[in-house]
This record gives C-alpha cells, sequence and structure tokens, in this order.
C-alpha cells in the first residue's frame, strides 16, 4: 500500500525546492518555539529576581520577534505545501489525462466514465492533500520524538527503554489500523464510483425515467447505494479513530510506568525527583506529536487507497499498440483498403465477425448492409484501429495497420459516427476539430456538402453559435450533419459513414448523397446504413449477415445473387423499384 | 453585508441538516466535556505522584501506587470517551453527508427538464461527489474540533479566573484578537475556495464529456487538442486551488503569532506584577501554562479552516444545486380519468428560449385510435411537440387536452404512463438486460419479459449471450449494436403495453427486416390507440391515419399518403426526393 504512494513520487519532481523548504522551515518555526520556555524562564530567573523591568521588557520583546519569525518561517513552509501539492495534483491529473488518451475503446469500455471522473477528482484530492500535509507536518513530528528519545537517554537510559517501547508499541498500532483500513477505503472509493454512475445515469436518462414514473424507483436505488457507503465510511472511520485513543493510552501508559519505576529509582538514591519530571514531560511531548502523526496516518491511508486505484489507471495499458509502426509508403498500386480472413470478437460471446476478406480500390464508394448486429459498426471500427482484429489482417494502402502510427492512420480517416455527438464550444470551433487551420472557404464547403449550411447560415451568430455539451441545443438532424461536416473538412482519402444518416429527413438524405458523390470524386467512400436506397448506387456493396460477408458486388448483381439483399430490398422498395 | 447574511444562512441549513442527529451531538458534546475534564485531570494526578517522590528513602511508594492506579483509570475512562465522541461525530458527519446526497437525488428528479437539459451533466456530477465530499470532511473536522476546543477553553477559563482574574481578564481580552486575524483571512479566502470548487465542477464537466466521448476523440486525432484544453482548465484550478491552499492556512500561523503575543503579554505582566510583589514566581509559571493550554484550542480549530472553507464552498454549490425550482405541484390523480386516447392541441404556442419562437398557434386533434405519422425538415420541432405531449416542457401559451382534461390538471405521472415512449437516443440503464427490459413495469412475470422481447425480435439475441437475459449492459453499451439498444428500447416499451404510444424515431437503427417485423408487433398493439410517430421511413409513415408535415413549428399540410402526394405540396417534394438520382 505504501508502494503506490511511492510510485506517484515521479510526480513531485520539480517540487523539490518546496519539498525541502518547506518542512525546513516548519522546522525552525518548532525551534523558536522551543526557545519561548527558555526566555520565560530568563524573564523569571534575571528579571524577576533582580527586580529588572527594563530586562522584562527587552526579554519580552525578544519573545515578540521570535513569534514574528516563527509566523514567517510558518508562511513560506504554507507557501511551499500549497505550491507543492496542488502543483503535484495537476501534474498527475495532467499525466492520467494524457493517459486516458492513449488507451483503447476496450479499456475504457471495463472502467467507465463515472469512475474515471471520480479518480480524477475525488481520488486525486486526497492525494494532494496528503502532500500538503506532508510538508506541513511530517518532519516536525520525528524530530520532536527522537529529541525527546535521546533527551531520555541521557537522562537515565533504563527508563528510556520504556520510551522505546511504547514508540514501538505505537508504531505497530499505527501499522496494524493502516493495514486494516487501506482495503475500506478502497471499498469507500469503489461505492463513490457506483454514486457517480447512478447520478450520472439520472441525468443522461432522465427524459426516460420520467416518462416511465421511475423517480422513485431510481432515488430507492440511489438510496441504496449511498447507505451503503456511507455503512462502509462509518465502518473505515470506526477503525480510524481508533488511533488517537490508542496513541494516547499507550503514552500515558508509559508517563505511569515511568513515574512508578522513577520513584523507585529516586527512592534508592539513583534518579531525582526533577529528573522524573523531565522525563514525564518529554514523554508527553512525544505524545503530542505522536496523536499528530496518528491524524496523519489517516490522511495518507486514505491516500495510499486512492493512490492505488491511480495507479491501476496508470498500469493499464493500450490493447491497441504502436510498437510495429514504421510508417511505411503507401504503395499506389495497392488496394487502399482490404481485409484478408479477418475475424473479430469482443471477448465475451463468440466471434462477431467471421472470415472476411474484401479490398477496396481508391476511389470506390462502399456500402456496407445488413442487419442490427450483424457486424457492421465492428467492421469499420477495424479500420481506424478501435480494436484490433482476433484473426486475419486489415490492410491500407498495402500495409498492414499495424504499420502505421496511430495518429497516421487515423488522419486517413474521417469517421461519422453513429451517434451524433459535438461538443461543448461553437459551430467553428467543431468544425476545425480535424484540422485547426482550415479556412472559411473549406468550412462553408463542407457545410454545403454535408446539407448543414442552410440551417448555420439562418442561425443569428452563423458559424460562432455556441454549443451546449453533447450539441443539445440542436435537432438530432442538424446534429448529424455537423458531424458529417466535420469530417469532411478534412478532405480525408477514406470517408467512413457509419449510418450517419438516419436522423435526416429523406430529402435531405437525398441531396446529401447527391453532394457527396459530387465532392468526394477522389475518396474513398464507405457508407453503413440500413436503407438500400443510400447504398444502392454505390460502386459496390458488402452484404453482412450474422458477421459473415455473404455477398459482394453492385445493387443490380446483389438483387440477383444475393438473397439477403434481395429480402433486405423487398422489405423497403416496391418490387418494380427493385429491379 | 450579503455575504455575511449568506454564510450565517450556510450555518442555518447545515444546522438544519444536522438537527435530526441532535441526540448524538448532544452525546459527542456530553463525552467531550468527559474526555477533556479526565484527560486534564491525568496531569494533575501524576503531578501528585511525583510530589510524593521526594528524595531516597522518602518516597510513599503506597500513595504513587494509589495516585498512579487513579491516573490509569483516568486515562481509560477519557480514552473510551474520546473514542466514543469520534464515533459520535463520526456517524453524524457522514448521516449529513449520506441526507445531502439523497436531497441532491431527489432535487435531480424534482427539477425541471430544462435545467437537465442546459447544465453540464459533469459539473452536477461534481457537486454530488467532490462538494459533497468536502462538506463531510470540513463536519468531521470541524465537529470534533470545536468541541473539544470549546470544552478545553472554558474549563481552562475556570481554572485560570481562580487563580487570578486580573491576569484572566488580559488573557481573554486578547484572545478574540486571534479570532478576529482568522476570521479575517477567512472571509478574504472565501472567494477563492468558491472558485476553486466551480471550476473542480468545469473539469468534471470537461472529464464527463471528453472522456465520455473519448472514442469520437481518437476517431479524429484530437487527443492532442483535447489534452491542451484539459491542461488550461487544471492550470486554472491549480491556481486558485493554490491561492485558497496558502491564503487559507494564514489562519493557524497568524492565529498563532497571536497567541505568542498573548503569552508575551501574560508573562510580562506577570513578571512586572511579581516585581510589585503581587504575584508568586511559582504563580507566573502557572499562569503561562494555562495561558498556553487556553490558546491552543484556538490554534487547533483555525489549524482546520482551510476544510472548513472547502466545505462551505462545497456547501454554497450543493445548496444553489438545492435551491432550484421545482417542478410545479402534481395535482392529486384523477380517478375517474378513462383514458381513451384523444388529444387535443388547441392554439399551442412554445419556445425555449423566450427571443426564439419556435411553435406558434399550433393545433391539432387526434381523435382516438389515430396513428399520426409526423414529417418534415429536421428542426421542425418534431422532438419539441413531443416534450409538450409527455409534459416535459410546459407550454407557453394554449393547452394539451386528453380526453378533454388539460394535461396540467393531471399529475404528471399519470399522464406520462398512458404513454409508452421510444426515443432516438436508446438510453439504457447500467443493469442486467431482464432489468432494462422491466423498467417500467417492475414486478412482471419472467414469462411476460421474455414476451416483450420476442415481439421486439431482440430474444434470439439475448438467448445466445452466455448469461442470456442476466447479461449487465455495460455503461456505454459497448457490448451492444446501436440497433440492438433500440430493440431493448422497444421491448421496454411493449412490455408496459401503454394506452398512447410515442415513438421518435424508435426504428432509425434497426435494420429494415427486422424493422418490419417489429412494426408489425407495434401495429397489433397499437390497434385502436392513439400513436405518434416521427420517421424517416416510408414504410411507417404511409400507414398511417394522418400524416403532420412540418415546417417551422408549424403544420403545413395535413392528410394521408394519398391525398397530400395529389395535392403535389411539400410532402410530394419531400417524397420524390428521395428517388433523386445521385
Amino acid at each position: 500500500m505504501v508502494k503506490d504512494l511511492f510510485k506517484l513520487r515521479r510526480f513531485l519532481k520539480g517540487y523539490l525546492l518546496q519539498l525541502t523548504i518547506g518542512p525546513l522551515c516548519k522546522l525552525t518555526e518548532a525551534v523558536l518555539e522551543l526557545m519561548i520556555p527558555l526566555i520565560t524562564a530568563d524573564i523569571i530567573d534575571t528579571g524577576v529576581r533582580q527586580q529588572d523591568v527594563g530586562y522584562i521588557l527587552s526579554r519580552g520583546g525578544l519573545m515578540v520577534l521570535m513569534g514574528a519569525l516563527g509566523l514567517g518561517f510558518a508562511l513560506v513552509c504554507q507557501k511551499s505545501a500549497s505550491v507543492a501539492a496542488q502543483g503535484f495534483g495537476t501534474k498527475l491529473r495532467n499525466a492520467l489525462f494524457r493517459h486516458i488518451n492513449t488507451l483503447s475503446h476496450a479499456e475504457l469500455d471495463k472502467i467507465g466514465t463515472p469512475s474515471l471522473i471520480t479518480r480524477m477528482t475525488s481520488d486525486i484530492n486526497q492525494l494532494q492533500w496528503a502532500v500538503a500535509m506532508l510538508i506541513r507536518l511530517v518532519i516536525r513530528a520525528p524530530f520532536l520524538v527522537t529529541g525527546a528519545l535521546v533527551m531520555a537517554m541521557l537522562i537515565e537510559w533504563r527508563l528510556s527503554l520504556l520510551f522505546f517501547a511504547a514508540a514501538a508499541l505505537i508504531a505497530l498500532v499505527l501499522y496494524l489500523v493502516m493495514s486494516r483500513s487501506v482495503p475500506f477505503f478502497r471499498a469507500v472509493q469503489q461505492k463513490l464510483d457506483r454514486v457517480s454512475l447512478l447520478s450520472r445515469e439520472m441525468l443522461s436518462g432522465s427524459r426516460v425515467i420520467r416518462a416511465f414514473g421511475r423517480e422513485e424507483k431510481e432515488e430507492e436505488d440511489f438510496r441504496r447505494q449511498n447507505e451503503d457507503l456511507s455503512r462502509t465510511s462509518i465502518a473505515v472511520g470506526r477503525i480510524s479513530a481508533l488511533l488517537s485513543p490508542m496513541t494516547f493510552v499507550i503514552a500515558q501508559a508509559a508517563i505511569i510506568a515511568v513515574v512508578w519505576f522513577g520513584s523507585g529509582m529516586v527512592d534508592t538514591g539513583t534518579l531525582k525527583t526533577g529528573q522524573i519530571v523531565a522525563l514525564v514531560n518529554y514523554m508527553t511531548q512525544i505524545l503530542l506529536a505522536m496523536i499528530v502523526v496518528s491524524n496523519l496516518v489517516v490522511v495518507f491511508t486514505r491516500a495510499a487507497a486512492s493512490a492505488g486505484r491511480v495507479n491501476e489507471l496508470f498500469e493499464l495499458q493500450p490493447s491497441v499498440r504502436e510498437e510495429n509502426a514504421c510508417d511505411p509508403a503507401p504503395d499506389p498500386s495497392a488496394p487502399i483498403l482490404s481485409m484478408q480472413h479477418v475475424s473479430f470478437g469482443y471477448g465475451h460471446d463468440g466471434l462477431a465477425l467471421h472470415d472476411i476478406s474484401f479490398s477496396v480500390r481508391r476511389g470506390e464508394t462502399i456500402g456496407i448492409i445488413g442487419g442490427t448486429g450483424s457486424g457492421k459498426s465492428t467492421l469499420i471500427n477495424l479500420i481506424p484501429r478501435f480494436y484490433d482484429a482476433t484473426e486475419g489482417e486489415v490492410q491500407v494502402y498495402g500495409s498492414p495497420v499495424d504499420r502505421f502510427s496511430l495518429k497516421f492512420l487515423r488522419s486517413q480517416i474521417g469517421m461519422v459516427p453513429q451517434q451524433a455527438v459535438l461538443f461543448r464550444g461553437t459551430i467553428r470551433e467543431n468544425l476545425r476539430w480535424c484540422k485547426p487551420d482550415a479556412g472559411e472557404e473549406e468550412m462553408q464547403q463542407a457545410l454545403k456538402t454535408a446539407q448543414a449550411w442552410d440551417f448555420v447560415s439562418a442561425l443569428p451568430e452563423g458559424l460562432d453559435t455556441p454549443l451546449s455539451a453533447g450539441g443539445k441545443n440542436l435537432s438530432g438532424g442538424q446534429r448529424q450533419r455537423l458531424t458529417i461536416a466535420r469530417a469532411l473538412v478534412m478532405q480525408p482519402p477514406i470517408l467512413i459513414l457509419d449510418d450517419s444518416a438516419s436522423a435526416l429527413d429523406f430529402a435531405t438524405d437525398a441531396a446529401l448523397r447527391k453532394a457527396l458523390a459530387a465532392e468526394t470524386g477522389e475518396m474513398t467512400v464507405f457508407m453503413v446504413s440500413q436503407r438500400v436506397g443510400t447504398v444502392r448506387y454505390a460502386d459496390r456493396i458488402l452484404v453482412l449477415d450474422g458477421g459473415e460477408l455473404v455477398g459482394v458486388g453492385s445493387h443490380r448483381e446483389l438483387v440477383r445473387s444475393c438473397p439477403v439483399y434481395r429480402e433486405i430490398c423487398l422489405s423497403q422498395l416496391r418490387s418494380e423499384e427493385v429491379e | 453585508m450579503k455575504k455575511k447574511r449568506n454564510t450565517r444562512l450556510l450555518l442555518q441549513r447545515l444546522v438544519q441538516y444536522a438537527s435530526p442527529y441532535h441526540a448524538r451531538i448532544l452525546c459527542a458534546l456530553l463525552l467531550a466535556i468527559l474526555n477533556v475534564t479526565l484527560s486534564l485531570t491525568a496531569p494533575v494526578l501524576i503531578g501528585y505522584a511525583i510530589d510524593k517522590a521526594v528524595s531516597p528513602g522518602q518516597v510513599d511508594r503506597d500513595g504513587i501506587l494509589w495516585l498512579l492506579a487513579a491516573t490509569a483509570g483516568a486515562v481509560a475512562l477519557s480514552t473510551l470517551f474520546g473514542y466514543l465522541m469520534n464515533l459520535c461525530t463520526n456517524s453524524v458527519a457522514y448521516a449529513i453527508t449520506r441526507d445531502l446526497r439523497r436531497d441532491i437525488c431527489r432535487k435531480l428528479n424534482a427539477v425541471e427538464q430544462r435545467f437537465i437539459d442546459d447544465h453540464p451533466h459533469g459539473d452536477l456530477m461534481s457537486r454530488m461527489v467532490n462538494d459533497v465530499d468536502a462538506v463531510g470532511e470540513g463536519l468531521q473536522q470541524g465537529i470534533t474540533q470545536l468541541f473539544s476546543g470549546l470544552v478545553m477553553i472554558i474549563a481552562t477559563l475556570g481554572f485560570m479566573l481562580r487563580l487570578h482574574y486580573v491576569i484572566a481578564f488580559v488573557v481573554v481580552l486578547i484572545t478574540p484578537l486571534s479570532v478576529f486575524v482568522a476570521s479575517f483571512i477567512t472571509r478574504f479566502s472565501q472567494n477563492m475556495f468558491k472558485k476553486q470548487s466551480k471550476t473542480q465542477g468545469e473539469l468534471s464537466a470537461y472529464i464527463e464529456e471528453y472522456v465520455g466521448n473519448q472514442k469520437l476523440v481518437k476517431t479524429f486525432g484530437h487527443e492532442e487538442a483535447s489534452q491542451q484544453a484539459f491542461e488550461e482548465i487544471n492550470d486554472r484550478l491549480k491556481e486558485c486551488g493554490q491561492k485558497a491552499q496558502f491564503v487559507s492556512s494564514w489562519a493557524n500561523p497568524s492565529t498563532r503569532f497571536v497567541n505568542g503575543l498573548v503569552t508575551a503579554a501574560v508573562t510580562i505582566v506577570g513578571a512586572v506584577s511579581a516585581v510589585n510583589g503581587t504575584l508568586t514566581v511559582g504563580q507566573i509559571a502557572t499562569f503561562i501554562t494555562y495561558a498556553n493550554q487556553y490558546t491552543k484550542p484556538f490554534n487547533e480549530v483555525t489549524g482546520v479552516i482551510p476544510q472548513l472553507q472547502a466545505a462551505a464552498a462545497g456547501a454554497h454549490r450543493i445548496f444553489a444545486l438545492l435551491d432550484e425550482p421545482e417542478l410545479s405541484q402534481d395535482p392529486p390523480e384523477n380517478e375517474e380519468m378513462v383514458f381513451h386516447g384523444q388529444v387535443d392541441v388547441e392554439d399551442v404556442s412554445f419556445s425555449y428560449v423566450p427571443e426564439k419562437p419556435l411553435i406558434r398557434h399550433f393545433t391539432l386533434h387526434v381523435s382516438p385510435g389515430q396513428r399520426v405519422a409526423i414529417v418534415g425538415p429536421t428542426g421542425c420541432g418534431k422532438t419539441t411537440l413531443i416534450n409538450l405531449l409527455m409534459r416535459f416542457y410546459d407550454v407557453n401559451s394554449g393547452a394539451i387536452r386528453v380526453d378533454g382534461v388539460d394535461i396540467r390538471e393531471l399529475p404528471r405521472h399519470q399522464l406520462r404512463s398512458q404513454y409508452g415512449m421510444v426515443l432516438q437516443e436508446s438510453w439504457l440503464k447500467c443493469a442486467t438486460i431482464r432489468d432494462n427490459i422491466a423498467y417500467g413495469r417492475p414486478d412482471a412475470s419472467e414469462e411476460d419479459i421474455r414476451r416483450a422481447a420476442k415481439e421486439a425480435h431482440i430474444a434470439r439475441f439475448i438467448e445466445r449471450l452466455p448469461e442470456g437475459y442476466d447479461t449487465v449492459i455495460s455503461e456505454d453499451g459497448a457490448n451492444l449494436s446501436q440497433g440492438q439498444r433500440q430493440l431493448l428500447c422497444i421491448a421496454r416499451v411493449m412490455l408496459c403495453d401503454p394506452p398512447m404510444l410515442i415513438l421518435d424515431e424508435a426504428t432509425s437503427s434497426i435494420d429494415t427486416r427486422t424493422e418490419i417485423r417489429v412494426q408489425r408487433a407495434f401495429a397489433k398493439m397499437m390497434k385502436g390507440r392513439t400513436s405518434f410517430i416521427v420517421a424517416h421511413r416510408l414504410s411507417t409513415i404511409r400507414e398511417a391515419d394522418v400524416i403532420l408535415v412540418m415546417k417551422d413549428g408549424n403544420i403545413i399540410e395535413q392528410g394521408t399518403h394519398e391525398t397530400l402526394l395529389r395535392q403535389q405540396g411539400f410532402y410530394y417534394e419531400l417524397y420524390n426526393s428521395q428517388f433523386a438520382e445521385s
């Protein structure tokens, strides 16, 4: 568990100055504070005894000065703590976000967004707090404890053994409590994930929840999770609440023992009463320091649990890797895309694609059609390497896709996903996603091709219209057309439309197809669709059924040769239209 | 001035949240008193014990034994009470945390749909998770420190008064200075905490959006740009976090400095009094000890000020959410109401933003059992119409009546339970397939669930899954295709068997062969039931009893497929455009 914390030390790099100065200042402050009693003694012993008011006042002034100095040092320490802690957290968040950006779909699916959010916020907050506490408190306590132990040894080494015994016992208690509570803290954070998931669902599904009148039921589900979280928190609180009382008991027991054995020694003349007082004072000092430490331990235990969760993310390696990437020169004579005996399964329920082979020439328009769950989207996902084929090979420009860097490969592909998602920001910012330097002309052209220019130009703020998250302030069809425009702006060699006209009315759909055909002469276009109308004019159509490729050819050929295709056609068109 | 009132209100509301647990809080206070008094007694007893060991041969071993036994007793009891006090404050803090989360959850279901549509979800989630956490942390630290601090202050004050009231007076007079300094710093930094909490919300919203749509980010190779934007927000968070933490952490050293001044003052006044002969040297020593003792709790309380401030900032955002206006009160259930499915939309106007009127003077009459198809270019107000029918939004003027009753006079759940709704966005819960199908009818029998799945033509697929109906749908539904998700949504409605249907692009991702079969099931279901269908596919539209052609928030044509074609209007254009050669 400490290992987990230790692993994250790399993010403290660059804050070495703060990490050294902070505790040192705190130490100086502590030393200054310890000098106050000496001055007090001076005032009493010299000032009062010699009836010297001037001396009393000057020493008093010194006390004030010491206080002011102490304040200065403390502020430097606090400054170091806040700079280092927040800086550490910021670096860690940046790195984690960067790492998440490298993960492939399979890993992201597994962890889920709400858990990623709690790890990025709540868990890192815990760690940040631990760093601040580290700087503020960690050096002072050992300093005080060591000092007290040394002093005790100098006074009477046999009695100092009691001190060591107490220190060892306290350490044992700290260890026990810490190791007991780490799993609980982990569980707390996991349950926080659940709470976060449920609240996210409640927001994203609010319409459905309300439509089905499930508000109370959802609240009940939430209450149960919430109750569970609160119970676990209380349980772990019960364990950590043991720390300071236990420390108190052990230290007090040591004090009692010191007085008892010490008084025996006084009896035999080996110890003076004053020395017992001193020993008791030192033990009290240790006690106070240890109580601070025990609070610190709770913070660190919680941080250790969080560090484990953060490390778990860092250790997750993307399943799609770039180790073979060498970006070979494209072979102009090779087909732009080909698949050879490609099979793919998501891992749990058999194969989603089975032994698919086909190749596509540059500039071709390929329609992909098939039933629900026939593997159309899966097939498309293999091209930009969202997943890697389980068997067989996907080739682009004549080389296997894993020979290209992901950056290059994906820059070749313009993808219009099934779900029309836009991001917060203006329309312009969204269009410039794939091509940050796109000019007005280019954007206008893309919007026109995507049949979006009409409504965008009619908006009072045009391209500068702000979109809310997901583009929820536009209708589904408007969103879809903007996602098409977004892909067109980059003028990709390969354009993939994954059933991305489903929310368009048929007039717009037809106009879109027409414009696409006219504007994408050089582009190789893949159109996934349920509608025969969308794919029938493609150069070739791939027909998928249950994960198998059951037909390749033009509309005319397939109507004759492919029974699955024919059936699809008949379901949509009148028989005279089919031929 | 306003700020002060805000803070007081905040406290008042937190006290309200604490009030159900007043027994435990009282207990904690009592335990704190016992704990502190006993822990103060222990050193006194030890002192007496040491006094009994004077010099060799003059040691009262028996007396010491008794005193030490008493000390042990005091320590044991004090520890016990201390632990119990911790348990009490712990359970109160977590109970309040739990109650806050429960209320936020309840609130999310009670606010207007508009609020949810308009707010970044990540920000609301951050209130639920991070802000509540901050409040819990603050409460826990706050209650513990405050209670033992308070008791400690009162106890030492009492001891001091007994010793020498002039010096006690000096101490009491000067300490509020430290309180003043602390409160000044607190006020100064509170704004930064608010900013920190807000920025944290912003960061969560960003993560929710970009991590939630990570696949898209990858598709477009937008990783670098999204990283930059993230780092920008993150940097701002660092900035205000550093400031908040730093400024607020002044409170503790400053209080300690002020208290150092108090000690110095006591020492000087004491020493001068000793010179004048009104005080003995021993008394000065005791006094200094007590002055230290007295200021210690102040120092400890100010030590947790950053947590308290973070808690206040969190509470502020939580209460702001809890203060959002709720949906208007539902009228009582209309038990005599029998739904036949007559829907009248009378002169309805509506807009999401007042400046942009969307639906204007819209009138529509649907007789029971009619199948209404709504077509029109995207953005013409189809989805808005559904928002109004389901009363996700209320009309601005005019009225919608179901069987002659204004829908605002019905409780929302009664109205909504009459409709079966399938939307294009196929939202499913992160639960088993069985639970998802039974979403609208949790008490449905296994047999009914299977029948619904069969009617929605998803049963074969489900049965092929290794875990069948117990398969858990992952959060983003990665194990299901878009079409399969839609089929599950359809099964969900089929099971409810509602009197009226609203299908908004319900089958857009389903292949046409399956769609035809599903539609047959729908047709059977819709027989004699009023239904509203938004669709683009002709097969769906052609068979409707009435086709409404909408444009810019108005109905511009109305009729059956044949009559509309004959009119050669907008519909005719739409219809023919799909055959346009490309």
